[in-house]
């Protein structure tokens, strides 16, 4: 089993952090896990995309040519990769600022309005967590119990009363219909 | 975690008190990370320098009063220190120096490239001189024989160079750090004031000839040494095989992607993989001979370990290379379709 994803959006939405968080998980989890974040000749405001993959097996390439699950934050990104997601993948969409479909109709499309969710609970800046609710949900290679776990050890190292606002947009993304 | 921060921490707990460096993409984190953490490593100094070429004497002035030191780099600044490497060889002074490569000539680019290869394994600067190079192929291994670098380092009294790339750099995966070996490097080596003792000299430059060819004959006997008794290198599949790619670092593991692949297609190939870069494993590719007739080089470049191979098999065998320069990154679909085309050509 190897699943790959790339996790894509404008520096400041979180995207490298979801990827961290996610492969922080799954490396807690057992499983062999890579984590390539873009280190290109950025600008701050710009696009920011990291890569996860996670196997049982050793990871021969960190490099998703075909990533099993794309997530992208915004537009631009969702032109960039949507090519590049293998037949019949997943597609997680920021649908609160992403207005244009796909051009490919072999995906699964999964919605999620982040911007939305995250703006009702008061803090646009948790979207990345409602995104990666869902997304756990979806992939179901990991428990919602795991993943909040392997949150809760990263934020520990920041701020320990960002945890009951993650918990709460984790959940709002992980109980959407999907 | 990431690959950059590894080896910066692999060093701390190696004994590494001083590191001096100057930033270059795409090893900034080791130098963030030294110079964040050195400060709790007691006795332990960072420096940003002015330049490459300044880390690079301030190491050697930091090996010479008896410190365990390093420097990092990518390509491009790896190129300025090789006067520095020179001297440290030519000084017989202990000290590891860190390449994550990107792509050249020139500034190139700030991707992984494997392109310094030749710079690595022939020394890089001028004079009669070999360094050790180590090419790591997983976070796990960075860690691991960043610590082993300098244990090297002290043993052989030489330059060791740990030779990654972007990829490697920026990558995060799991790891843990095993326990250091204390260090045994001798006083008498160390210049800090004679005392009562005799006159200490670290020199690198000698005038008469029959001296310096007399250095020069030590620093020989000692590399044959090294190439005796330092070769490492890992075999993968190898039983059955009738096609061996010989690849290191990176290109290694997308080898080993590749072969797997090959293998579901029924196609026997394994994988040679180089751990030391110089000592190359010349004696084991060589036995390899006896049985497969075919090899297939794989690296990030135009060729240039394939060389050595050629050299290892002394006209035996069928070498063949595929290579991916500049910062590309083949896929292992990309390699397994090379390795089929040559399983049909054979």
């Amino acid at each position: 089993m190897i699943r790959k994803t790339i996790f894509a959006g404008f520096g400041g939405q979180g995207v490298l952090m979801m990827g961290y968080i996610y492969a922080h998980t799954v490396m807690n989890e057992g499983y062999h896990v890579t984590y390539l974040p873009s280190y290109g000749v950025e600008v701050r405001g710009g696009t920011a995309n990291c890569t996860v993959a996670v196997s049982d097996e050793e990871i021969a390439s960190p490099i998703a040519s075909e990533p099993d699950y794309l997530v992208v934050m915004n537009k631009p990104s969702l032109y960039t990769y949507q090519n590049r997601v293998a037949p019949q993948g997943i597609i997680f969409l920021n649908s609160s600022i992403i207005d244009t479909r796909p051009t490919r109709k072999d995906l699964n499309i999964h919605d999620v309005p982040v911007g939305d969710i995250a703006g009702k609970l008061g803090n646009p800046r948790v979207q990345n967590v409602v995104m990666m609710g869902s997304f756990i949900k979806k992939t179901g290679l990991i428990t919602p119990e795991a993943f909040l776990k392997g949150l809760k050890q990263i934020l520990g190292e920041k701020k320990k009363s960002a945890m009951e606002i993650n918990r709460k947009a984790f959940a709002a993304g992980y109980e959407l219909e999907i | 975690m990431q690959g950059n921060r590894v080896i910066g921490e692999a060093a701390i707990r190696a004994g590494c008190r001083f590191y001096a460096g100057y930033p270059i993409t795409p090893q900034n984190e080791l130098t963030e990370y030294m110079a964040d953490n050195m400060r709790r490593a007691k006795g332990g100094t960072f420096i940003q320098a002015e330049s490459e070429i300044a880390a690079i004497n301030m190491v050697l002035g930091a090996a010479a009063a008896g410190a365990r030191a390093m420097t990092s780099s990518s390509s491009p600044g790896i190129s300025l220190k090789q006067e520095g490497i020179s001297s440290l060889a030519a000084d017989e002074l202990p000290a590891v120096i860190v390449n994550i490569m990107r792509g050249g000539p020139g500034l190139g680019n700030i991707l992984p490239s494997q392109g310094d290869y030749f710079q690595a394994t022939r020394g890089g600067g001028h004079g009669d001189y070999r360094t050790i190079v180590l090419a790591p192929a997983s976070v796990q291994e960075l860690a691991d024989l960043t610590m082993d670098a300098f244990d090297l380092a002290d043993r052989y009294r030489n330059p060791v160079l740990i030779l990654a790339d972007g990829m490697m750099g920026q990558m995060m995966e799991p790891v843990e750090f095993s326990d250091p070996s204390s260090r045994q490097y001798p006083e008498c080596y160390i210049l800090k004031g004679k005392g009562k003792g005799k006159s200490k000299f670290i020199r690198g430059l000698i005038l008469d000839a029959i001296r310096m060819e007399e250095h020069n004959w030590k620093l020989y006997r000692k590399y044959q040494v090294i190439t005796q008794k330092e070769v490492r290198f890992e075999t993968f599949w190898t039983d059955d095989a009738e096609i061996l790619i010989v690849a290191y670092g990176t290109a290694a593991r997308i080898a080993k992607g590749a072969i797997k692949r090959s293998r579901e297609m029924g196609i026997p190939v394994g994988l040679i993989r180089p751990i030391t870069l110089w000592p190359f494993p010349m004696e084991v590719i060589r036995s390899f001979a006896e049985r497969v007739e075919n090899f297939l080089v794989f690296e990030m470049n135009t060729g240039q370990m394939v060389e050595d191979v050629q050299l290892a098999l002394g006209g035996i065998g069928k070498v063949q290379f595929y290579g991916r320069p500049g910062g590309v990154i083949p896929t292992p679909a990309e390699l397994a379709k090379v390795i089929a085309y040559q399983a049909r050509k054979k």
